[in-house]
């Protein structure tokens, strides 16, 4: 991803900023422009809760080039506590820990970097939390 | 106006290796390595774990320890070794990260094991200087040693993020003085282009790190007018188990004041994080009124020491973040070397 375009998206892979529809309450993340429940068009943007829960999970084998030397790895849908839905790496996960319902964090990571010179490209993943 | 710590936070890898797991590879004798470092095992950073993510992450325990808005934090300054680019500053990514740009001075800071602490001594300067509402000062490495070398069984990852300011309501910390020591000792160093770096091997203990932490420890002491009786903890910077247990004996500590800031025996060395993260875990547990010396070593070489004491407030913020000893203690899963190698970039991959 040229860096221009990925710089553009920092508020929400660095700090998961959302909009929450002032008519209706739901949550996009990323943010739209219009709601796509009610069709409101004004948003408060706000950074969503680093926890939530995994909705949906699957393990990939074989990854495009970028996260060849990452894999296996889990992906999942997580729904942040508070609102918001994200599609995210777990990280820091054994599969058979990996379930429906699993309490998770946001934790700063690397997503993958551009070759050996290019940029390093920074996000979220999550992880269990296990305190 | 005092000047001091208002938030605090750590923050670990959850890998670990022992160091009999890497002494098997090299047909080393683990005993020997376990006591003549004390050190039993080390973090290990993941592939996306580095010096960038595991500050932001100390951080983010700093601020929900400090309960401020991070645009206020008017300087972030990220000090390592390891900073992922060789020319793009890890700071700017963490200010990004926490909300704090645009309104920021920024700067990474390098002195080998000395980084974290200096960006600690700057925040808590400009904080003093009135130039600032808070400051932000990190200490995080993910360190490397050469395979087989000695360094590999202790180079290891870790962060410790503080933030400076000058609310009596929200002072964790107070910093009651401060005081640093250099010279021009080529003991530890890192060549532009090289991957691994180079030490002076023996040269490293005596003249180096003992000399330096002697010599600023001795000169805190005699600047602040207080004695080692005075302290309930003491945090050496920590390149082994063993190194900052000689260094308290011979200044006149005893062992209660060493060991609980001393957590390279089942963490390694994280050099710019070492001494900053011993400080994280005896805040974690100090009372109120109680007095802590902290001093960093960094090769080439210099020290910063510093003088606090611990207000009320480290009783009601301690508990909105974890705690380094449980990060160090409970929240691990071990590694074979295979593993490591890997997560380690040690093993050459093919181009595709
Ligand atoms: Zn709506």
């Amino acid at each position: 991803m040229p860096p221009a375009r990925s710089w553009r998206a920092y508020p929400q892979v660095y700090r998961l900023e959302a909009a929450r529809c002032k008519k209706c309450g739901k949550v996009s993340f990323p943010p739209r422009l219009v709601c796509n429940k009610c069709g409101e068009r004004e948003f408060d943007r706000f950074n969503m809760k680093r926890t939530g829960k995994v909705v949906t999970h699957t393990i990939i084998r074989t990854p495009s080039d970028e996260f060849s030397g990452e894999a296996p790895f889990a992906v999942g849908v997580v729904e942040m506590d508070g609102g918001g839905r994200l599609t995210t790496q777990i990280a820091d996960v054994s599969f058979d820990e990996l379930k429906i319902g699993l309490p998770v964090q946001m934790e700063f990571r690397r997503l993958y970097t551009e070759g050996d010179a290019g940029v390093i490209h920074y996000g979220h993943k999550a992880v269990p939390i296990r305190q | 106006m005092a000047v001091g710590i208002i938030g605090y936070g750590a923050h670990l890898p959850r890998r670990r290796i022992k160091v009999e797991e890497i002494a098997k590879v090299w047909g080393a004798d683990a005993p020997s390595y376990k006591k003549g470092l004390e050190l039993r095992e080390k973090s290990v950073p993941a592939l996306d774990e580095d010096t960038i993510t595991l500050s932001v992450e100390a951080t983010r325990n700093a601020l929900a320890r400090a309960g401020i808005d991070a645009k206020d934090i008017g300087a972030v300054y990220v000090g390592s070794e390891s900073h992922p680019y060789a020319v793009k500053p890890s700071g700017v990514t963490v200010a990004e990260a926490i909300g704090a740009t645009p309104d920021c001075h920024c700067a990474d800071f390098e002195f080998a094991c000395k980084a974290g602490s200096e960006g600690m001594f700057v925040a808590y300067g400009l904080v003093k200087a009135g130039l600032i509402k808070y400051g932000l000062g990190i200490g995080a490495d993910t360190s490397q040693g050469a395979p087989g070398d000695a360094l590999e069984y202790s180079a290891a990852a870790g962060a410790a993020a503080f933030i400076m300011g000058a609310d009596d309501d929200r002072m964790i910390a107070t910093i009651d003085d401060s005081y640093s020591f250099m010279t021009d000792t080529p003991d530890f160093w890192r060549r532009e282009h090289q991957f691994y770096p180079s030490h002076g091997g023996r040269f490293t203990g005596e003249p180096a790190y003992f000399r330096t932490v002697t010599g600023a420890i001795k000169g805190m002491l005699e600047k602040s007018s207080m004695k080692p009786g005075d302290f309930k903890y003491v945090i050496f910077h920590q390149p082994n188990g063993k190194f900052p247990k000689r260094a308290g004996k011979q200044l006149g500590f005893n062992f209660e004041q060493i060991d609980v800031g001393r957590l390279v025996p089942t963490l390694g060395n994280t050099y710019s994080g070492a001494s900053p993260l011993g400080l994280t875990a005896v805040l974690d547990v100090a009372e109120p009124g109680d007095r802590v010396l902290m001093c960093s070593y960094g090769s080439g070489a210099g020290s910063d020491a510093f003088v606090l004491t611990v207000k009320d407030r480290v009783r009601e913020v301690r508990d909105l973040a974890p705690k380094t000893r449980w990060m160090l203690d409970e929240n691990v899963t071990y590694l074979e070397y295979g593993e490591y190698a890997k997560l380690r970039r040690k093993i050459r991959l093919a181009a595709h």
